[in-house]
């Protein structure tokens, strides 16, 4: 990397994560406006959007190559109040507290006291949200059964397709316009909406136009008083590719790049959504406009290298939105989860590896930094030699990139009835989510505790940390006879709890849909255009809202505990072993030792414990895939954490498998930490008994230590056993590759490791980051993977 | 027919080629003080006391080692990782013990693998009747064959039994065109000394059709093995090879056309 990228990158890792209430004032101040007054609710989110981009901040970095921020600097963090308010309360913590923080100073606390709350208090979508869910939702919310993805982050998963590499904003306005007199010749009060809603896409395009325009001003008076040539030149030039795109399409390799960084700043200045906007198939998309002017010997590999660079830093710049409440429990991190996509296959099924992939396993390689995260996807037509370079990557240890199975995510997707060609181009984006890139709106509702529903089901209903019946009764379980009588009620309280999750996903949507349309995300979204519908009012060519499972391993051992302990061996009476979890097995070693150690765990390949896996996914499945949302879409489930698995387990008292109360459950589709003991081929084995094409993502993550990687003969044989696990339909693997010595250094001296980063669940961050018990639950498992 | 095994590993990346799942069988005629596995040398299953950990705390546990399992139940298992064998090529490994030991149980194990299809590697001391070794041949892959004192009374001494068999079978499975490849125990004080390795040189030198040696390094890790198994050790305070060790080691042998690799 040459001396302009490391000053970037060392900006980019040493600037202060700060609260900016830049957005928020613009917001206010446009929203108290007589205009916003007079308008529809889609052409006033547009004229938002433009009043922000009008007069935010212009921020060039020195030395950078591709410009735009979406705070006033680097790491200066927007905040979203029309979509979620922080309080007082809210912004002390963030600024205080010893992890993931966020520094706010007096002055934003000020406006934010005088101006920002006043205004918005009571009248945010978090606010009507909760005001409009029913008494039950809030029970199970606040017991830890499940968690809300909306509450405070507006949807948004999605990734950008191959549309708007090919398209400027001049083009999609003509699609705009097309689609106007469409509607407008059919008439009727639908399409006098449908009209509302693309003028507002129009704006939008406008206005993202004119903030390239100011950027490109702001370039050129930078020229004029820059006294080095080549700088001069450089600024001339980013100046005209800031006025050309994106209102036309790219044409060159830096146009390209900075073309997205644009829309990419639009998404996310536009709302807050959760998360992972990105540009999906990068290594596909670049290619061309890398080709061409290699070719024609217009770019050079090193100058292609450094403008990457300079865009990955752009990812780097942005962290998550500061979060609130139990959010920032659940998912504490600054990452926002952006995951470039690299291999897979082509529209027309071939090999989709070509030399930029390479190029950008390089930078990878080289930046080593949390944002953009990459993955590779896997397909039978990939050659090993693609895949045995991912790993080199791996093995150094931060946890990127990860694998997935391109053939297997194909099959889901159209197994979803979508489109052969749409699931081609499709990949996974956050941690390990399903989509079809540029087509689908697939966003993410929540987690669900497969676990703590268990625990409800053992106590006939009720919450035993709180003595509230929230469940329903389903009996003593004292009255269980045999594991399926056990199974038979653990579903039908799953089934009721997914049905409040459901109801109130329901309506979340619709307040989204009817009161936070982004006229600009459906510019880029097909077939919102086409359709004249708003992205989150299932504009989308394809709609789907995902439930996340959590907690397969944890719940899994659990059950099967029960029926080895109680049912099987009758070692112990159910009423037994409910008192011995009550007592948190205080008194109780013999008992709990015998849970641990000489009991069927998940993880080893062992049908009798297996089974149960996939009892509970197929419960949980029934519960909610094909279930209709109210965009037109359906409900599906996926298998992912993020870190959630840390927070479900501390709403929970002891369980059956000898886990101790409050201590953090299994995470995605992994073995609970310690209980694999056969190997890696016992493990992928176990999680490949549940159908994960019926899924939209799982995670399993496999722990490795670094003797593993030593030479090439050890990597081809992990090149052997990925392919081993895809050939049985798993979707995705992700390796940690770290000593538990090194761990147990950095937790003792946190200074000397700022840089460490090791992978959480679907994606990886800095260890100093992690809460204490996560930072454990990580060295425990690396330990038990050294043993 | 039933043998006795004592563990299965899963996932063996050192243990011949590809992916590949090691049989561990119980008993050896052999007694090397170096034994890495010291629970694998009496035939007969025996007990121990397994400690758990659970914070901190400790539980006592009377685990037995070795165990009798039949031919299909021990074929079921195998095959089960039937899907890693084929994407990476690798097979079934029977190491031990002495899998020759239980040569007829071998020989059923063997031949119900190589009839499906699955790879098959035998680790072994070579210590067998010549009629034993030449039958398992037909059956087997590759063997992985270990040679570690050319010195006949340094090889009674140090292993308990005479080498005479062992080279002879070595040579008739070099003659017979079998894939051999040679794992050479780096003993400090013992195989790693300058008199043994030009025997071994020159004894290599007379091989034909083999060109693979393994080197696998001595290491103290078995020493707390020795202890929890309530046996002899012999090693004394004999420290680990270190890597440069190794490498100059590995460019002898390698001046020798041999194709080298540390620790298979």
């Amino acid at each position: 990397m040459n001396t302009r990228i490391k000053n970037l990158r060392t900006q980019s890792l040493t600037a202060i994560n700060k609260l900016s209430p830049e957005r928020a004032m613009l917001v206010t101040e446009f929203y108290k406006s007589d205009l916003a007054k007079q308008v529809s609710i889609p052409v006033k989110r547009a004229l938002t959007f433009k009043h922000i981009l009008e007069n935010k901040k212009i921020c060039i970095n020195e030395g950078e190559l591709i410009v735009g921020e979406r705070g006033p600097a680097p790491k200066e963090t927007s905040t979203y109040p029309e979509v979620s308010l922080h309080s007082m309360q809210d912004l002390e913590i963030l600024d205080t507290r010893p992890k993931v923080w966020f520094r706010v100073d007096d002055e934003t606390k000020k406006i934010y006291k005088e101006e920002i709350i006043p205004f918005w208090k009571g009248n945010s979508q978090r606010d009507k949200i909760f005001a409009q869910l029913p008494e039950e939702w809030k029970s199970a919310y606040e017991a830890g059964i499940f968690t809300e993805f909306q509450e405070q982050r507006a949807p948004g998963h999605t990734v950008a397709g191959k549309k708007i590499f090919q398209k400027g904003m001049l083009d999609l306005k003509k699609d705009i316009h097309e689609s106007i007199q469409t509607y407008e010749k059919q008439g009727g009060a639908e399409s006098k909406s449908k009209i509302e809603e693309l003028k507002a896409m129009d704006i939008a395009a406008d206005a993202i136009v004119s903030f390239a325009h100011r950027y490109s001003t702001e370039l050129i008076k930078l020229a004029e008083i820059e006294k080095d040539q080549k700088r001069k030149a450089e600024l001339i030039e980013m100046a005209r590719i800031c006025y050309k795109v994106p209102a036309h399409a790219p044409e060159t390799f830096h146009e390209m790049l900075q073309h997205y960084w644009f829309i990419h700043l639009g998404v996310i200045t536009e709302v807050n959504p959760w998360d992972s906007f990105n540009p999906g198939r990068l290594d596909q998309h670049l290619f061309p406009f890398y080709k061409r002017e290699t070719d024609k010997g217009t770019l050079s590999k090193d100058k292609a290298i450094e403008l990457l660079q300079s865009f990955w830093i752009k990812f780097n710049n942005h962290p998550s939105p500061p979060k609130m409440g139990v959010t920032a429990l659940e998912s504490n991190t600054y990452t926002d989860f952006a995951l470039i996509n690299l291999g897979g296959v082509k529209e027309d099924g071939s090999d989709a590896v070509n030399e930029l992939t390479y190029i950008l396993f390089d930078v990878i390689e080289e930046m080593r930094i949390l944002q953009p995260s990459s993955m590779v996807q896997i397909s039978r037509k990939n050659p090993d030699s693609f895949v045995k370079r991912a790993i080199h990557i791996t093995k150094t240890g931060f946890g990127q990139p990860s694998f997935f199975n391109t053939d297997a995510i194909i099959k889901e997707l159209v197994n979803q009835g979508k489109d052969l060609i749409d699931a081609r181009n499709g990949g996974a984006s956050g941690c390990v989510e399903t989509g079809a890139f540029g087509t689908e709106s697939y966003i993410l509702t929540g987690y669900f505790n497969l676990n703590k529903i268990l625990e409800i089901t053992l106590h006939n209903g009720t919450d035993p940390r709180t003595g509230k019946q929230i469940g329903i009764k389903t009996g003593n379980p004292g009255i269980f006879s045999n594991i399926n009588e056990l199974l038979e009620a653990y579903k039908k309280q799953l089934c009721y709890f997914a049905d409040i999750k459901l109801k109130g996903n329901v309506i979340i949507e619709k307040l989204f849909a009817e009161e936070m349309p982004v006229p600009f995300l459906s510019l880029i979204i097909d077939d919102c255009i086409a359709n004249g519908v708003d992205y989150n009012a299932g504009g989308a060519r394809y709609n789907t809202s995902y439930v996340q499972g959590v907690g397969l391993g944890s719940i899994t051992d659990c059950i099967t505990s029960i029926k080895y302990n109680v049912f099987d061996k009758k070692k112990i009476s159910m009423d037994g072993l409910l008192k011995a979890m009550e007592a948190n097995f205080e008194g109780y070693d013999q008992l709990r030792h015998d849970l641990i150690y000489e009991t069927p765990k998940y993880g080893n390949d062992d049908d009798y414990a297996d089974m149960h896996a996939v009892d509970v996914f197929n419960i949980f499945y029934d519960a909610i895939n094909g279930k209709p949302t109210y965009r037109g879409g359906v409900f599906r489930i996926n298998m992912l954490p993020t870190t959630s698995h840390v927070y479900f387990g501390s709403v929970m008292n002891a369980t059956p498998d000898g886990r101790k109360a409050f201590e953090p459950l299994s995470e995605g589709i992994s073995p609970f930490q310690g209980a694999d003991k056969k190997g890696p081929t016992a493990v992928l084995k176990s999680a490949a008994r549940i159908d994960h094409i019926k899924t939209g993502g799982t995670l399993l993550n496999q722990k490795f230590s670094p003797s593993f990687f030593k030479d090439d003969q050890s990597i081809t044989k992990l090149t052997h056993l990925i392919r081993s696990y895809f050939r049985m339909d798993g979707h995705h693997i992700q390796f940690n590759v770290v000593s538990a010595a090194t761990l147990r250094e950095a937790q003792k001296h946190p200074e000397k490791y700022t840089d460490l980063i090791v992978r959480v669940a679907g994606y990886s961050d800095y260890f100093n980051d992690l809460g204490e018990s996560l930072q454990n639950e990580i060295i425990r498992r690396t330990e038990h993977e050294e043993v | 027919m039933t043998g006795t095994i004592f563990d299965i590993k899963h996932f063996a990346i050192h243990d011949g080629q590809g992916i590949r799942q090691t049989i561990f069988f119980k008993g050896c005629p052999l007694t090397c003080w170096w034994c890495h596995n010291p629970e694998s040398q009496s035939i007969k299953p025996e007990k121990f006391t397994r400690v758990n950990k659970l914070d901190n705390k400790e539980f006592l546990k009377k685990v037995t080692i070795g165990y009798q399992v039949s031919v299909e139940e021990l074929f079921k298992t195998i095959s089960g990782d039937k899907i890693f064998f084929e994407e990476s090529n690798g097979g079934v490994t029977f190491s031990g013990g002495e899998p020759l030991m239980q040569s007829e149980f071998l020989f059923e194990i063997a031949q119900a693998c190589k009839q499906n299809g699955i790879h098959t590697c035998l680790d072994t001391t070579g210590f067998a009747p010549e009629k034993t070794i030449q039958e398992i041949a037909g059956v087997i892959d590759c063997f992985l064959f270990d040679i570690k004192l050319i010195d006949n009374e340094f090889h009674k001494k140090y292993t308990g039994v005479s080498v005479d068999g062992i080279l002879r079978n070595l040579k008739w499975l070099d003659k017979n065109h079998k894939n051999v490849i040679l794992r050479f125990p780096v003993i400090p004080g013992i195989t790693n000394t300058e008199k043994n390795l030009n025997d071994i040189k020159a004894f290599i030198a007379t091989l034909k059709n083999t060109h693979h040696i393994d080197l696998l390094p001595f290491h103290t890790i078995s020493k707390s093995k020795y202890k929890r198994f309530n046996k002899e050790y012999k090693m004394g305070d004999t420290p680990a090879l270190s890597d440069d060790d190794l490498l100059l080691l590995k460019t002898k042998f390698e001046s020798t056309g041999m194709k080298v690799s540390i620790g298979g």
